[in-house]
Parts: structure tokens; C-alpha cells; sequence
């Protein structure tokens, strides 16, 4: 995939046109949006707008019920289920509650994916393993402990160590700072950056936390809930830095990124 | 003339029975998908050993107090209710004919899948939906792995392998438990109890139940994995789940028998030709 002449330039991800229901509720509505290698793209919106639902999309975890998602400029749905295994791989997904496995301790959880899809020795193994969650700045020792034993912010970091130890392209961020204080909120934007830094990757960041946006974010998308939009209105509704953000002329953008109620504070009263 | 938009129409049973079907019929073409492509994966690629053993073991070899418990009543059960039946007739030596026939051919076999349904259905259920809910499931397919290949299969062959075991256990203790009454409490001749039992169980009829208990641990998988699988969202969807994970795995379990034991009554007439009465 890195250096392929045809993918050269096309963007690394790409809605076109994406909706999606759950069985009768619609969620997302004709989304179009496009995801350039390198960058760090931060996808805002209030809860239940569909930015989860988003992210398993691109990640062709969901399938969309309308639209095409495409992977470097090919439509996923050409792809077969052994293609989507192999090239799903280049993507690493740190989930909102970092989904460790319970059944198996650190170790084992960040080796997961080594084991599974690898012919490396076990020596190679453990090296990388012990490298990712030095990586994330945790102990060695934790290698022993089991997700049960772990603090949330313990378990968000091996939840990133295990979604980096096979060096993924693109690294998906689901609320990675839900539900931590903010030291350890600001510990893990500090990890997002980190790992940008050391290694060429594109970043997607679904987030509430503007803080995690001012810090990390390149560019911002944010999302509105299809049950508060008008038919025909575009559920994207804001594109752009996150410093345009802060000075966006809708009412519904400046509210959310400097965190007032403004007119939801009246339909509170109103029901 | 009146104008306005038009009116619903009311609900009435027929739409709900409606419902039902539809859903009973989805139901089953999902859970059949769902059955074809865990036999594929499972033709694809086997489970690793270190995947399939702590599943044989959690399956398997922890069941195996409860399987003691349930054989040795059944046996006794059986013995209790049967004696004062053979004894109007003053057949009670051959109680343990009777007892042991209905062991190895039904009730061992049924009862024990039946109390596996329970314990190992609903337990299966509960830990992939509350895997499905945490994500974990989502996780795994994120990690290259498919989650049917490495959650179902391991489960399913560890309950087709081993439930035919465990029923054998129950079948074994069955036998024990209800010699040990009837001989010992009941007072029939120890001789004559074995004797009868001889003379009337054949291997056609513990093999016959056997190859029941391999439907049953077939259907106890498919059926618990499915809900676990397909669960709804938090506590409540878990719970609902491993519910449903065992009443629809018990009544697997009573159809597939009704019809094997049709199956298997008619082969062994075509095999040795002598007619079996169903009455």
C-alpha cells in the first residue's frame, strides 16, 4: 500500500455519499467526506450524532446501507472477505472502553494481533509487545496483569499499545478521553501525538473533548443528529481547522466547541 | 365527503401473529447462515490447540460434577417410579431392563443435554454478548481475526466432542444409581437386575443415544453462540440472551429428538427387519 504508484494521491479513506440505519432509525445521511494521508482528523458532534457509527464505517466494521466507503481510492465492496482481513490490518482502533480482551492478560492482548496474523518467534513477539507498552508509557510488570486489575487509563494505553503492535497506517481514536480525569485525558492526548510523531500514520480522533481537538486535531468535522436536522440539510456541519471552528458563524458549532447550552437549554424548558 | 389523512389500521391478533412468524422465519434463515459459515471456517481452519483446550475444559471437564448429580437421579427417579408399575404386573425383576433401556436410549441422553443447555448454553451466551456489547467482538475483526472462526468453532467442536462424553458419564452413573436402589432399597435380586438388562439393552440402543447427544451438543452451540452473538445492548440484552440461549436450545433438543428417534427406530427395522411398534 505505502509507495504503490496507483494509490499515490487518492485519499487514504473516503465516504461518498454513506448513510446508514439500524433497522429502522437512520443514523448517518448522504455523508461525503475524504480523509488525506498524514493527517489528523478530529470527528465532532454531540452523542448520538453518529461519529462511532462513522468510524466503523471507515473501518468496514459496519457496512453502510447506502453510499460507498472507499480504501486508497478502491471501494471496499470490491474487496473479499480475505482482502478486507489482510488490509484491515494497516488499521489500528483504539476502542471508547478499549475493549482488552478478558480472558487474557496485557501480554497477551497487545500480542494478540502479532500472534494471529504473523509467523514471528515468540522472542520477536515479546520484544515488540514489551516495546509498545514501554511505548505507552506503563510498566513492564502490567504485562501480567489482567484487564479487570486495570485502572481506565491503564486499560486505554494497552488498548492503544495492542492496536500499534502491528504498526498500522491509519490509527482510529474512539473518545479515547471518555470517562478519564483530565491529567490522564491529557496523558493520552500526549500519547496521540507521540505516536504521529514516531511513526507515519493518518489519524481519525471521534471525540467530544476540545481540548483533545485544540491539541491533536489537523482539521475538524463535525457532525449534527439527524433527529434535530432539517430533510434536506447536510449532516455535516462544520469543515475546517479547529482554530475556524472556534470562530464558526453557526450557532450550533460555536455552541458545542465552547461548550454552552445555548438554544438546547430551550428545548429543555420548552419539554 | 370527508377529507384527512389516512388512518393506521388497528393492531389486531392477526398482526401480531403475523409478526411472529416473520420473526420465527428470519430467525431461522439467520441461524442458518450463521451455521454455514461456521462450518465453513471450521473446513477453512481448525482452532489452535490453545484456543480449543480451555474451551474443552471449561465445557467439558467442569461439567462433568453436574453430569454425576443428574444420572445418578435420573437412575434413581426412574427406579422409584418404575417399580410400583412392574410390581402391579409382578415384573419387577425386570426393572432394570426397563430402567436402563430408558437411560441409554432417552433420558440420559436428553437430561443431560438439557442441564448442559443450562449450564453451558447460557453460559456461552452471556460471555459473547457481553463480549458483543463491550466490543471485544469488533476488536477481534479489527486484530485480523474473524470472530466466528475464533469464538464459535472451538465451541461448537468442544460440545460435539464432548457432550456424546459427558452423556456417557450420565448414562454410566445413571446405571449405578439406579441399580444401587432397586437392588439395595428396593430389594430386587441383584442377578435378575443385570440379567434383564442383558438381555435388553443393546449396543444399537446406547449407540442411538449417543449419536442423539451429538445433535444435541451441535444445537446447544449454534443455538447459545447465535444469541451471544446477536444480543442486545447492555445488561439487559446479555440476560435476555442466555435466556434465550437455553429455552430455544431445550426445545432443539425435544424436536431433534422427536425426529431421531424416529430416525434411528426405522434404520434399525431396516437393518434387522423386526418391526418396532411406536405404540
Amino acid at each position: 500500500m505505502d509507495g504503490d504508484r496507483t494509490t499515490a494521491g487518492k485519499p487514504v479513506i473516503e465516504f461518498r455519499q454513506v448513510s446508514r440505519s439500524f433497522e429502522a432509525q437512520p443514523v448517518l445521511r448522504d455523508i461525503t467526506l475524504s480523509v488525506q494521508r498524514g493527517e489528523t482528523l478530529a470527528l465532532i458532534g454531540e452523542s448520538g450524532c453518529g461519529k462511532s457509527v462513522t468510524m466503523k464505517l471507515m473501518m468496514a466494521l459496519l457496512e453502510p446501507t447506502d453510499g460507498e466507503v472507499y480504501w486508497h481510492g478502491r471501494p471496499v465492496k470490491e474487496r473479499s472477505e480475505r482482502e478486507l482481513i489482510r488490509e484491515r490490518l494497516l488499521f489500528g482502533y483504539l476502542f471508547q472502553g478499549a475493549a482488552l480482551f478478558d480472558s487474557m492478560n496485557v501480554y497477551e492482548n497487545v500480542a494478540f494481533g502479532l500472534r494471529q496474523n504473523s509467523s514471528l518467534r515468540e522472542s520477536e513477539v515479546r520484544q515488540i509487545v514489551h516495546e509498545r507498552v514501554r511505548e505507552v508509557g506503563l510498566p513492564e510488570d502490567v504485562c501480567h496483569r489482567k484487564p479487570a486489575e486495570l485502572s481506565g487509563g491503564m486499560k486505554k494505553r494497552v488498548g492503544l499499545a495492542r492496536s500499534l503492535a502491528l504498526s498500522p497506517e491509519v490509527v482510529f481514536y474512539d473518545e479515547p478521553t471518555t470517562g478519564l480525569d483530565p491529567i490522564m485525558s491529557d496523558v493520552i492526548n500526549e500519547l496521540i501525538l507521540r505516536t504521529r510523531t514516531l511513526r507515519p500514520v493518518t489519524s481519525i480522533v471521534v471525540t467530544h473533548d476540545m481540548r483533545t481537538v485544540q491539541k491533536v486535531a489537523d482539521r475538524v468535522v463535525m457532525l449534527y443528529p439527524l433527529t434535530r436536522l432539517e430533510p434536506h440539510a447536510s449532516q455535516i456541519i462544520f469543515e475546517g481547522t479547529p482554530q475556524e471552528a472556534l470562530a464558526a458563524e453557526d450557532p450550533r458549532v460555536t455552541d458545542f466547541v465552547t461548550g454552552r447550552a445555548g438554544e438546547r437549554i430551550q428545548e429543555l424548558a420548552a419539554g | 365527503m370527508a377529507t384527512g389523512s389516512i388512518s393506521t389500521p388497528r393492531d389486531t391478533p392477526i398482526h401480531a401473529v403475523g409478526r411472529a412468524v416473520v420473526r420465527c422465519i428470519e430467525f431461522t434463515g439467520d441461524l442458518s447462515l450463521f451455521g454455514w459459515q461456521m462450518v465453513s471456517w471450521m473446513l477453512i481452519r481448525l482452532p489452535r490447540g490453545s484456543v480449543l483446550l480451555p474451551c474443552m475444559y471449561q465445557i467439558g471437564v467442569r461439567s462433568i460434577p453436574v453430569v454425576i448429580v443428574t444420572g445418578m437421579f435420573i437412575g434413581m427417579v426412574l427406579a422409584v417410579q418404575g417399580y410400583d408399575q412392574l410390581r402391579l404386573m409382578r415384573m419387577e425383576s425386570r426393572l432394570g431392563a426397563m430402567i436402563n433401556v430408558t437411560l441409554v436410549k432417552e433420558l440420559g441422553p436428553v437430561l443431560a443435554a438439557t442441564m448442559l443447555a443450562g449450564r453451558v448454553g447460557s453460559a456461552m451466551s452471556a460471555e459473547l454478548g457481553t463480549m458483543r456489547v463491550t466490543e471485544q467482538i469488533d476488536a477481534l475483526r479489527a486484530l485480523g481475526a474473524n470472530p466466528i472462526q475464533y469464538l464459535v468453532v472451538p465451541r461448537f467442536l468442544a460440545c460435539v466432542l464432548l457432550i456424546p462424553a459427558l452423556t456417557a458419564v450420565a448414562d454410566g452413573v445413571g446405571i449405578v444409581g439406579g441399580w444401587f436402589f432397586s437392588t439395595q432399597v428396593l430389594g430386587i435380586n441383584s442377578l435378575q437386575y443385570w440379567m434383564h438388562t442383558y438381555h435388553f439393552v443393546t449396543a444399537y440402543d446406547v449407540l442411538s443415544g449417543l449419536v442423539k447427544s451429538v445433535f444435541f451438543g451441535a444445537s446447544i452451540a449454534l443455538v447459545a453462540c447465535h444469541r451471544g452473538f446477536n444480543c442486545g445492548r447492555g445488561a439487559e440484552g446479555v440476560g435476555r440472551a442466555a435466556t434465550e440461549a437455553f429455552v430455544l436450545a431445550f426445545m432443539a433438543i425435544l424436536i431433534l429428538d422427536f425426529f431421531l428417534g424416529m430416525f434411528v427406530n426405522t434404520l434399525y427395522y431396516m437393518l434387522w427387519s423386526t418391526p418396532i411398534s411406536l405404540l
